[in-house]
């Protein structure tokens, strides 16, 4: 009879868990609220057109149109030029130290360049650690440069305008050469804010039954392992379906993130993913004595799926061992799914082996948890 | 045809690390009766009846619970006792309502809401079911979990220490509850440790240390300890009251108001050592009814000395 999976059984579980999560106010705000928070913190980071950031800027000729481009930044509000006429090495140590996220270079050759009708240059760096800030702030520079050059030459807007085609602008990122769009950001940030609060959840589901007491009566009720961990889990699918949409709206509202491939595609992979996710926090409240042990164990499992999974870093250009470990989580394959199909529309046969991986996590974590159930309370 | 024996089990020992917690112990309770199963705190009340309903295993013993094998039956087991914890384990963010659906529908009671509806009727709680469990009083709390864990009706129930903490009115209907439901035909093992309890019950077992002291109804709990009783009363009791004490024929003295209970062994030595000790005093002297209380009070002072 128990040994059998119920319906009806798993049913009760559902019911159960369903209700106190909707009860516990604590739990709804982190489920509602943290995508919130979160994207508004990374909103900032994410910000389509920053302006005022700290550049240090280089020059070493004297003559007129460094002169008017030198102007013409100084007097933009785009740009903070906190370090002007620094040496080439002394913008290299502000960028290290942080201190500056752009060095705009003006060669000491422009003015040649210019009057032989060459193209003139300008070389930019980007600390790219700070990606999304980069391709705004650039396009700017061109605008800027021109319009200062034209000036210098007395010519008016509509000719300076045709120039802008011939001054060129050379972009070194530094530091993150994949330079990580915002659009790549709010894809994986829907991976990193599941990834917590999924797990976290459920990470405190059966040692709260513990440390509650009411262990000892679940486990003298007929239900079985099974009934229990997918009673348990489960509601957690419907909260992360709320979470999901909560992100991507936000995403699509307030960041314009593109949204390419088929909505389907992108929920089924999510809810696949989500279950992955529930059961390896079951999993962890398995193994976990009290409510502490199993916080401890989602901050563990948090840290490489930030850093490992090519969400804060170019998955490729990690080392081998690193992306041996990015490719043992869910949240990687997740996030090249996400990106694919969000932002390149692949479409389910780009896609499948990918989500067939989420498969074989929901399998294989639903295994570890049950290994790990107890029937009694030895 | 199932035994008579609706529990029997012998030499049941549990340990924790190098702890022998249950030592041992045998226990056997017939159909339709209310055993007691008595012992002061931390004698292993509750690790011997989650042995006896599947929820521990036992590192040895054999028996039957139900007519099904201790050791290997231990899910059918669990499935066929009602069994309510010590501590209130339902739900307290769950109403009464959907903590009684919760274990309606896990034992797969049908209709759902006739088995629901009926019990919150029972308990005459159909007007607060939306109210949070968490929120009831301790002797509600306590029947609301007896009502939930005989809602399947279990030929078999065990209560853990229903009573401590609850008031002596919701003590004393808890009781009568507990006998209609053995009128009914259930067979109850409750464990407690008050003593006025133990009169409520068909037999009582008596458990110190993890060793099964005595079994039995009170008079032949009382009857088997050998203990004989003398009253002594009058203005001065207080002061024989240390030197009785002291006398090695007579193992204990307490004093209700102005009488002094003293208890001994041997009843021609108990009598000559108090008549001696008194004779000076104006007292009287008179035979007493030896109760179960000092009964208790002797066996934890022997297994105390044992565990020395
Ligand atoms: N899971 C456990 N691990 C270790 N020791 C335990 C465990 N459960 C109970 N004990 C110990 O076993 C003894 C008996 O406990 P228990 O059966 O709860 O006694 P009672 O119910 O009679 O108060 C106590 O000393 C207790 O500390
Ligand atoms: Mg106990």
């Amino acid at each position: 009879m128990t040994h059998f999976f119920s319906i009806s059984r798993f049913y009760a579980m559902f019911l159960k868990e369903f209700i106190q999560a909707k009860r516990d106010r604590i739990t709804f705000a982190m489920i509602l609220g943290l995508p919130i928070i979160q994207l508004i913190l990374f909103g900032y980071a994410i910000n389509n057109d920053p302006h005022s950031l700290p550049t240090a800027l280089v020059y070493t000729s004297n003559d007129p149109y460094t002169r008017a481009i030198v102007t013409a930044l100084e007097v933009s509000d785009y740009y903070e030029f906190s370090h002007v006429g620094v040496s080439a090495s002394e913008a290299n140590d502000l960028m290290q130290k942080g201190e500056v996220s752009f060095i705009v270079t003006i060669p000491s050759d422009i003015a040649t360049r210019i009057q032989r009708k060459d193209k003139p240059t300008l070389l930019v760096a980007a600390d790219a650690t700070d990606p999304a800030a980069s391709s705004g702030a650039v396009s700017a520079l061109k605008n800027l440069a021109n319009e200062a050059l034209a000036r210098v030459n007395g010519e008016e807007r509509a000719i300076a305008l045709q120039r802008a085609q011939r001054l060129q602008i050379i972009v070194h990122r530094r530091y993150n050469p994949e330079g990580i769009s915002q659009y790549n950001t709010v894809p994986g940030l829907l991976g990193v804010i599941m990834q917590i609060t999924m797990v976290l959840m459920t990470a405190l589901s059966l040692t709260r039954e513990r440390e509650r007491g009411t262990m000892e009566n679940l486990l003298a009720m007929p239900a079985n392992s099974a009934e229990i961990m997918l009673g348990k889990v489960t509601p957690y699918l419907c909260l992360g379906a709320v979470q999901m949409t909560i992100i991507l709206g936000a995403g699509q509202l307030l960041f314009d993130v593109p949204f390419v491939g088929s909505l389907w595609l992108i929920l089924f992979s999510t809810l696949i993913y989500v279950f992955s996710l529930v059961l390896l926090g079951y999993f962890f409240s398995t193994i976990a004595k009290s409510q502490m042990q199993a916080m401890q164990l989602m901050v563990l499992s948090l840290l490489p799926s930030i850093l490992l999974s090519g969400f804060m870093f170019p998955f490729r250009g990690m080392p081998h061992w690193a992306q041996y470990i990015g490719e043992c989580l869910p949240i990687t394959h997740f996030i090249r799914i996400i990106r694919g199909v969000m932002l390149k529309g692949a479409d389910l046969s780009q896609v499948g082996n990918e989500l067939a991986i989420l498969f074989v996590f929901v399998f294989v974590f639903s295994l570890m948890a049950l290994s790990r159930s107890k029937r009694t309370l030895d | 045809m199932k035994s008579e024996l609706v529990i029997d089990v012998r030499d049941l020992t549990k340990r924790f690390g190098n702890k022998t917690v249950v030592n041992q112990v045998a226990m056997q309770v017939r159909r339709g009766e209310i055993v007691g199963f008595l012992g002061p705190n931390g004698s292993g009340k509750t690790t011997s009846i989650r042995m006896m309903c599947g929820l521990l295993t036992a590192n040895s013993g054999e028996g039957t619970v139900l007519g099904l094998d201790l050791m290997r039956d231990q899910l059918k087991i669990k499935r066929e006792v009602g069994y309510m914890t010590q501590k209130f384990s339902f739900y307290d963010d769950l109403t009464i309502e959907e903590n009684l659906a919760f274990v309606a529908r896990l034992y797969k009671l049908k209709p759902l809401h006739t088995y629901v509806d009926k019990t919150l009727e029972s308990l005459g709680l159909t007007s607060r079911r939306k109210q949070l469990a968490g929120s009831l009083s301790g002797g509600w709390k306590q029947r609301l979990a007896l009502a939930a864990c005989t809602m399947h009706k279990p030929k078999l129930l065990l209560l853990d220490e229903p009573t401590a903490g609850v008031d002596p009115k919701a003590r004393r209907e808890f009781w009568d509850e507990i006998h209609v439901l053995a009128a009914e035909g259930m067979t109850v093992l409750v464990s407690t440790h008050y003593m006025d309890e133990a009169e409520r019950c068909h037999r009582i077992s008596y458990i110190a240390y993890g060793n099964m002291l005595a079994q039995g109804t009170v008079e032949e709990v009382v009857a088997s300890s050998g203990l004989h009783t003398l009253l002594v009363k009058g203005e001065d009791t207080d002061k024989v009251a240390h030197t009785l004490a002291d006398h090695p024929d007579i193992d204990q003295v307490a004093p209700f108001g102005s009488t002094l209970h003293v208890v001994g062994p041997n009843e021609d030595k108990l009598k000559s050592a108090v008549d001696e000790i008194c004779a000076d005093y104006d007292l009287t002297v008179e035979l007493g009814e030896t109760t179960l209380e000092d009964v208790f009070i002797k066996f934890m002072s022997d297994s105390k000395d044992n565990m020395q």
